[in-house]
């Protein structure tokens, strides 16, 4: 795949199926966690109209640069995870940019975006959204120690940085997953997910209920709908990587949506089982056991 | 911001150089609202379908009426079916319900809220004190007629109205968006002197820009 303009189809190409799975998924578990609380819950296409709708305001306010380029910084981050991903094996098609060593480059795209959010939102210069991102930041760097000492484990492991290595390295059987070879890893790893997928009990950084909806307070019509759109994306990109890292990777879309589907599941399940942790909790709740679980992880792989 | 905090003053720099500041001139713009042309045909109608069909409600409680509005998410009324999702920011949402009686302090804060909410934004009024005044009629610290202060686009009467009539309001304002007529905003930007005008005879101490940006 020599041609920089057909890599760039199949990468819009990517995108575009990722975008309108993610807003699948959404609706989905919306309607998922409705039905737990006996509603009917939204249309399975509400998300998409939300979408359009939040587009189609016809005045929009500007706070300033920073402001603006807040939710595209954060479209950034979704996107580029996303593309640096091989989101199907063996797919030259679907490797998109990944090259050797980009699991460091897709660690740090995790937290591009939420940064970039975090200056955006800080020149709305609304108090909400300043305690929504002190909020969202301490909880991100809880989550992340756990997340990367996994990610450490499993590179110590295979003796590689490339997640297309890791993913080779992880076929053949069931039994050859990340996810049996080094349990602990994957359970630090997945447990650190939980906060990543920002649903309850971690979700006190968006919940409408708490300081209202946290950093986007004073973002409208279309720079809401720019962050609606990562709001698809950026989780898919990270089921793809978790997939990748822990499951074996898949050969194609539709073992791809299945893959993607359980693991998402299970920050639902959780999500719909336990209330919400106030941000003092959760920080201390990442510090504590998924911690423990990554260094552990890391011990054992060393000695 | 407390009333003070809006006064006219002299501030001191670290260095002892006096500033003047006029808090309601510089930290808030005086532009007037504008109205905006609806787009052509076709994008309109898309739009509109849209726009009627992923209403997100301001969640502000304003008289007793607001009682009523909390059913709707649960399971017996469950409004989330049919497109209605609470939000917690006028930025983001554009239906403002008026849920009942407005005394004179929160009608500030409506306002300040309504302008907040972007073009196009619909306000849909609850029960009979938003229509008359209803059993406030004579009340000397609420106001009788709610369009007079901002332009209504569905009135629910009763007193209070059951949930179903809540939906069946919702419905109506669905049928309005989608005909084209949800224009409240342009109305309000249009007829914006006589709109705040009637607003300053109620409020005495007005003390925030004249447009809440
Ligand atoms: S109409 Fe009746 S229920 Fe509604 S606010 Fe007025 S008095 Fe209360």
């Amino acid at each position: 795949m020599e041609n920089i303009w057909i890599k760039i189809g199949y990468a819009l190409l990517t995108i575009f199926i990722v975008l309108n799975y993610g807003l699948l998924l959404q609706g989905l578990f919306r309607k998922i966690g409705a039905r737990v609380g006996r509603r009917h819950g939204i249309r399975i296409w509400q998300p998409w109209v939300d979408i359009i709708k939040n587009y189609t305001f016809r005045s929009r306010i500007y706070h300033g640069v920073m402001y603006y380029l807040g939710p595209v910084f954060r479209l950034t981050g979704g996107i580029g995870l996303l593309l640096f991903l091989p989101v199907i094996y063996g797919s030259e098609m679907f490797s998109n940019f990944s090259f050797t060593g980009d699991l460091m480059l897709v660690l740090y795209f995790q937290f591009f975006g939420v940064l970039g959010m975090a200056l955006g939102a800080g020149e709305s210069g609304h108090p909400y959204s300043a305690i929504g991102v002190s909020r969202g930041l301490s909880q991100v760097t809880a989550f992340e120690l756990p997340l990367t000492l996994g990610v450490l484990a499993i590179g110590l492991q295979y003796h590689t940085l490339n997640i297309n290595e890791i993913v080779a390295a992880q076929q053949g059987s069931i039994l050859n997953w990340t996810f049996f070879t080094n349990p602990f890893a994957a359970a630090a790893m997945l447990l650190s997910f939980l906060g990543a997928m920002g649903r309850s009990p971690f979700d006190v950084v968006l919940a409408p209920q708490e300081i209202p909806i946290g950093p986007p307070t004073e973002f409208n019509s279309s720079l809401l709908g720019v962050l609606q759109l990562n709001r698809a994306i950026f989780p898919v990109a990270k089921l793809i990587l978790f997939m990748n890292l822990l499951f074996g990777g898949a050969t194609n879309w539709g073992e791809l949506i299945i893959k993607t589907f359980f693991i998402y599941f299970w920050s639902v399940f959780v999500g719909i089982a336990f209330p919400r942790f106030r941000v003092d909790q959760s920080v201390r709740w990442f510090l504590s056991i998924p911690l423990i679980l990554g260094v552990i992880a890391i011990i054992l792989i060393k000695f | 911001m407390s009333k003070e905090d809006l006064e006219k003053r002299t501030v001191y720099s670290p260095e002892g150089e006096p500033i003047e500041i006029d808090p309601l001139n510089d930290y808030f713009l005086d532009l007037r609202p504008e109205s905006y042309a609806p787009r052509n045909g076709v994008i309109e109608q898309f739009a509109n379908w849209a726009r009627a069909e992923s209403l997100w409600v301001l969640g502000f409680g304003t008289g007793c009426g607001a009682i009523e509005m909390r059913p709707l998410m649960t399971p017996r009324f469950d409004a989330y079916r049919f497109g209605i999702q609470w939000r917690p920011t006028p930025r983001q949402s554009s239906v403002f319900v008026i849920s009942g009686y407005l005394s004179v302090k929160t009608l500030k804060r409506v306002i300040r809220s309504y302008e907040q909410m972007q073009n196009p934004k619909f306000v849909v009024a609850l029960g009979s004190c938003t229509i008359n005044g209803g059993m406030y009629w004579d009340s000397y610290n609420t106001i009788n007629r709610l369009d007079h202060y901002l332009p209504v686009d569905v009135y629910i009467t009763g007193c209070m109205p059951r949930p179903e009539a809540l939906l069946a309001g919702f419905e109506e304002l669905k049928k309005r968006i989608k005909a084209g007529k949800g224009d409240g905003a342009n109305k309000y930007a249009d007829n914006f002197d006589w709109y705040k005008a009637n607003q300053k005879k109620i409020i005495k101490d007005w003390d925030m820009p004249d447009y809440n940006w």
